[in-house]
């Protein structure tokens, strides 16, 4: 531990702790702006760019005062430091770079998505901007934009935020620094399109942007038009990840759970039917479990086969392999993510079930996600002229719908999901964190492999917060190999390991891309760095699935039903031809780069 | 081995090879061999004199007969009557600007008295593509004394005990740098040198790589013996072409000699050198940019600690030095640092390069002892203001560094002396200016310059020295008030107090150091709208003076925005009316003034 003193608080921290960290424990809360960490989840940018968090160092290592302001966030303390967060040299510093950001900014709050929820918008309000004294040239660029993730970078305070996400995190390499001095940005290689580089629209640059340069591509008019057009029946799905998030937007305590207050909200707001996209995890977990069972099978008979299988839920990592790793696209597994099936259920056996035509039936779906909005657009998930889910809305944009629609969540009562695409396990509400997907496809793996009922139903091994998780499950005497990982930083650590011939002999392995897996997706409330609301969403998820009645994908009623009624048996004629996929070799959007 | 009766030096360096000297070096040659004197006399392309102004140079020893503005025509006459008939060629002898004499030598030229070379010592003497003649100087003769009869330890005090600090700008002590690299442990280490020289106007690394490469390849082994490096990198700036040229055939030639490679003179020590091209980034002469860039990475700084010494190229432990700081090293191995550390002041011991520019009689690349005053640099070495038109200002530095006054010319120069005076040694660039230069112009070109460079990493000098540069432009076009005069020294001195490393840190030093000893100007420049150089265009006024205009009307015939117009006042004694200037059209291009012969055209 060593002493320091800041604005006269003396405290004790221990060695390596920055002066903004040590500033905290003193209940001192020095203004950031580009720093941002995710506590335990391997996320941290400070590259002290921004100069909003300068300090004045009264006291340095030599007992003298340092020449030079210092940067809070990544300034370590050192022993008899003496620190002024306040004082009026720093505090003019603070201001002045506060205005210089701001004098580079549209300054256009009230058009701007990012009103209310904007770190710049609070810094200038809390530091007393009143005028911007400097007037000059704004930087200007093209706005860009994906399916998923829309760029206006006149807006950007180059944080660098959203490049170390892109490059540290997801290891996607779409976005860097380019240009030099005033006119730099942060922008794909040689100023391309976002579209054209190797971004997966994983959309966490979106969910880390301090200010509204990168948002993401609004669906809330297509929808609203779809359900005021009275030719069209309009059903929605509703993803796991969700229930324990959308509450924060209307002021609940992050983790708290609003799945009926949920489905009451989205009836008011004129639904036809109101449906899970837990059902159809489960019905994946059915596909995926039997598909891995059936790999394993083969291997063991000596077989050739891809192994280990990968989970495919997740679109920003199928887009990352498909980019990364086009030699490998034997390896995960062919089934659709809940999404996709939940479109092509509701096209192929709903509609009729409904009397409406295919493309009388829009199929709108509530994500914590934005690749979801570039998933569904994929050629292969429509008959050609109808896709099989025509529009993704994330939490964010629900609860911005809601909010225009003068519904307020608080005060709704809980109802239940709309039968049969309703009903669902506790194995499906795990797919919304980091490790879940594998649990519930263990669940039901186990049993359907040994026929014996498993001996204990949570798989700790599978749970928390570590990057890449590993264990060998006993399966009845076959020692099951899995990993689990989130962030494709990990994700790659183990897809380079199968190119190596998998030395760890994995048989199957989990991947989301996201901080937590789902919970922490892009498409959820800001959390502006604060973990502890991802670990909340988590705990909610975990306390979702022992509350429910039903934990297996297997024991669903309803999925039992559809494959008796429709499907026939997982893996079958009907469920390929419609329950799975296939994936591309997008490799050459990489080697432009290169 | 040949023996010579005379020698024949040109220089080939980039400045006077593009001035045709390879040329002269092939009609040298040609009309030796006609004569049948190839054999008695040796003709060497040499690196930088120093002397650029007057090149392309040629020099012929023994006599040291220094020839200046060479032709390839003036050749057949140097041989005829220098080489053969041993009479000095007049005309092309440097003239002495004051008395208009010729100088026979360059040790009677006030460009040289003056100077002591040790980085530059080789420069001008050998054929930089010649190890022998490297070796011939003293050449590896250091890096050899390390090897037998020094251990690390003892290079590095004697490093320290030198008192050589870092040439790059910033000035920290060479010896303790390697000190804190040795002290690290690691399974590699790498010796990096910066030859990312980006100063404008500044060439002296330039011209030592392209003089002398042999020193900088036997500095690296040495530092790498000192902390413990078997790896060499050179950063270096891809438009340097003959710098890298040189530089690779003395690697080679080094290790054609077992000067580099793995068991270098017997001993067992192992290192080696290559290169690493930058695409001309000023900020990638910070240390940390330059590993960035090296590495593949965006080249922008990053916050120190960790310092390279601890994490450097790949994560490892690397030393980084410039070009001029190790051209020194060899020297102070070879005859002690005692005897360097007798050269210079308390503080900074040895020489510095600068390269002397601006309004100044002697351009060129000077090297003097530290301690030396402006003055002598100026008037002794440079030569004097041209055309004898009053001093203003020196700008050292470059563009982090600060315009002095009449005041600091006795000021003994050296690191921080420099820094006490609100500028700095930068690299050494000094450009001289006299009362045609207007001060917050210059403060606006210098940064211009830095807001190009910026990385852009951080918000003081990417948003700040762009608002900087605004605020200078409404100064110099007659819009700024007394509130932006304030506004900008507010702003200058939050960026120099904030922004994120030495570039930034640096770049308000041209407007801090103008606001400072040149106040004055700008309040004339806001309040009276006056630019008393004559420089600001903008602030300027044509007006014909009616009573001395005879109204010839050339003046309005050669006006190309057709702004002169002729008035009803007839001056008294002139038969014609006058002409009158109408300014908002005016675009002060001076073509009136040219043609009136009259001197009735006036600037106001």
């Amino acid at each position: 531990m060593i002493n320091v003193t800041i604005d006269n608080k003396a405290i004790q921290v221990p060695e390596g702790t920055t002066i903004l960290k040590a500033a905290r424990m003193a209940g001192i809360d020095i203004p950031t702006l580009c720093y941002f960490e995710l506590d335990g989840m391997n996320f941290e940018n400070k590259p002290g760019g921004c100069r909003v968090c300068m300090v004045e160092v009264t006291k340095d290592f030599n007992g003298k005062p340092r020449r030079n302001l210092a940067p809070a966030c990544a300034t370590d303390c050192v022993e008899g430091m003496e620190v002024l967060t306040a004082s009026p040299r720093a505090l003019n510093a603070r201001k002045t770079v506060l205005e210089l950001i701001l004098s580079d900014h549209p300054n256009d709050c009230l058009q701007c998505e990012k009103s209310g929820d904007c770190e710049l918008q609070s810094l200038a309000a809390r530091m007393g901007i009143r005028e911007i004294p400097f007037k000059g040239e704004q930087t200007t660029y093209k706005k860009d934009t994906t399916l998923s993730v829309y760029r206006d970078m006149d807006k950007c305070v180059y944080c660098r935020r959203c490049e170390t996400m892109c490059n540290k995190f997801q290891t996607a390499g779409a976005l860097s620094g380019v240009n030099r001095g005033f006119p730099s940005v942060v922008a794909p290689a040689f100023e391309q399109k976002l579209g054209d580089s190797s971004c997966i629209n994983c959309g966490q640059c979106v969910q880390v942007c301090p200010v509204g340069a990168l948002t993401l591509v609004d669906n809330i008019k297509n929808v609203m038009d779809a359900l005021a057009d009275p030719t069209k029946k309009v059903v929605v799905q509703t993803a796991p990840a969700v229930r324990v998030a959308l509450g924060e937007e209307f002021g609940m305590q992050p983790g708290e759970i609003v799945t009926g207050k949920m489905a009451a909200a989205l009836r008011r707001l004129g639904f036809d039917r109101v449906f899970d996209t837990d059902w159809s995890a489960d019905l994946t977990i059915m596909e995926e479990g039997t598909e891995l069972l059936g790999r394993l099978k083969k291997a063991l008979a000596g077989e050739p086969v891809k192994l280990p299988m990968f989970t495919s839920c997740c679109p920003a990592w199928v887009a990352f392999y498909e980019k990364n790793f086009p030699d490998l696209l034997e390896y995960p597994s062919t089934a659709k993510s809940p999404q996709g099936m939940f479109g092509a259920v509701a096209k192929n056996f709903l509609a009729p079930k409904m009397g409406v035509k295919r493309e009388d039936l829009v199929v709108v779906s509530i994500m914590p996600c934005l690749a979801k909005k570039s998933e569904l657009a994929r050629q292969e998930l429509g008959n050609g002229t109808d896709q099989d889910v025509n529009f993704s809305l994330t939490t964010r944009e629900l609860a911005h719908m809601l909010k225009q629609c003068n519904i307020d969540l608080n005060q709704l009562p809980e109802e239940d999901f709309d039968n049969p695409l309703g009903q669902s396990t506790g194995a499906a509400v795990i797919f919304g964190a980091t490790g879940g997907v594998m649990e519930a496809a263990l669940r039901t793996a186990y049993e359907v492999h040994t026929g014996k009922t498993l001996p204990r139903i949570d798989f700790e091994e599978t749970r928390g917060f570590q990057g890449i998780k590993e264990a060998t499950i006993d399966f009845d005497g076959f020692p099951l190999k899995i990993a689990v990982a989130y962030s494709l930083a990990n994700a790659r650590k183990l897809m380079e390991q199968v190119r190596n011939g998998n030395p760890n002999g994995y048989h199957f392995i989990e991947v989301m891309a996201c901080p937590g897996g789902c919970i922490g997706g892009a498409g959820q409330p800001y959390h502006h760095g604060k973990s502890d609301i991802i670990r909340k969403r988590m705990e909610a998820i975990y306390r979702e699935d022992s509350g429910k009645p039903i934990r297996k994908s297997h024991e669903n009623p309803d999925i039992i039903a559809i494959y008796k009624e429709y499907y026939g048996e997982p893996c079958g004629h009907l469920s390929h031809e419609q329950l799975h996929t296939h994936y591309f070799d997008r490799s050459d959007k990489l080697e432009a780069t290169k | 081995m040949a023996k010579y009766k005379m020698h024949i030096l040109i220089c080939g360096g980039t400045g006077c090879k593009s001035s045709n000297s390879l040329q002269i070096i092939e009609n040298f040659h040609n009309i030796l061999a006609e004569k049948n004197l190839a054999d008695e006399v040796q003709v060497i392309k040499t690196g930088c004199f120093g002397f650029c102004e007057k090149g392309p140079i040629v020099k012929i020893m023994p006599d040291n007969t220094f020839y200046t503005q060479v032709t390839p025509e003036d050749v057949r006459r140097i041989v005829d009557e220098h080489i053969i008939k041993g009479r000095k060629v007049p005309d092309l002898l440097y003239t002495n600007p004051e008395n208009k004499e010729h100088v026979s030598d360059s040790k009677h030229m006030d460009f040289y008295k003056k100077q002591i070379r040790i980085a530059l010592r080789n420069c001008g003497f050998v054929d930089p593509e010649n190890i022998e003649e490297s070796i011939s100087r003293g050449g590896y003769e250091g890096l050899a004394k390390c090897l037998t009869e020094m251990t690390p330890e003892q290079v590095i005090a004697e490093m320290k005990a030198s008192g050589l600090r870092g040439r790059g700008g910033a000035g920290f002590p060479t010896g303790l740098k390697w000190e804190l690299c040795a002290k690290n442990k690691a399974d590699q280490k790498y010796v990096i040198c910066n030859a990312d020289e980006g100063d404008p106007g500044a060439f002296m690394d330039r011209s030592i790589l392209e003089g002398d490469p042999n020193s900088i390849v036997e500095a690296m082994a040495i530092c790498g013996y000192a902390i413990g490096a078997t790896k060499g990198l050179v950063y270096i700036r891809a438009e340097y072409p003959l710098a890298i040229d040189r530089l690779k055939i003395a690697i080679n030639q080094a290790r054609e000699y077992g000067l580099l490679g793995k068991d270098i003179l017997g001993t067992g020590f192992e290192f080696d050198i290559e290169l690493r091209y930058g695409a001309g980034a000023f900020v990638c002469g910070e240390e940390t940019a330059l590993i960035h860039s090296m590495e593949g990475q965006r080249g922008e700084p990053t916050l120190k600690p960790p310092f390279p010494a601890v994490s450097g190229y790949m994560g490892k432990p690397s030393n980084v030095n410039n070009v001029e700081t190790f051209a020194n090293v060899p020297v102070i191995i070879t005859k002690g640092a005692e005897w360097f550390s007798k050269i210079g002041t308390e503080k900074s011991k040895g020489t510095k390069v600068f390269a002397l520019a601006g309004q100044i009689n002697n351009v060129g690349l000077i090297e003097v002892p530290m301690g030396i005053t402006l003055r002598e640099i100026i008037y002794e070495i440079g030569g004097g203001i041209k055309d004898g038109r009053q001093f203003k200002a020196v700008q050292t530095g470059g563009p982090s560094g600060g315009c002095l006054t009449a005041k600091h010319l006795d000021t003994a120069i050296d690191y921080d002396s420099l820094v006490a005076a609100g500028s700095m040694m930068g690299s050494g660039g000094m450009v001289v200016m006299d009362e045609t230069s207007c001060m917050p112009a210059i403060a606006k070109f210098y940064l211009e310059f830095t807001c190009e460079e910026s990385c852009g990493k951080c918000t003081p000098c990417r948003v700040g020295n762009k608002r900087l540069c605004e605020l200078l432009e409404k100064i110099t076009n007659g819009t700024g008030t007394m509130e932006d005069l304030e506004s900008l020294r507010n702003l200058a001195a939050v960026i120099k107090d904030s922004a994120l490393c030495g570039l930034g840190q640096t770049s308000p030093n041209p407007v801090l150091s103008t606001l400072d000893n040149f106040w004055d100007e700008y309040v004339e420049h806001v309040v009276d709208k006056k630019c008393r150089a004559g420089v600001c265009k903008k602030l300027m006024q044509y007006v014909i003076d009616p009573e001395k205009c005879i109204g010839c009307g050339k003046c309005a015939k050669g006006c190309p925005v057709e702004t002169i117009q002729r008035t009803d006042y007839i001056a008294p004694g002139h038969k014609l009316a006058s002409f009158h200037i109408e300014a908002s059209k005016c675009i002060k291009c001076g073509a009136c003034i040219n043609n009136c012969k009259f001197g009735a055209i006036s600037i106001k």
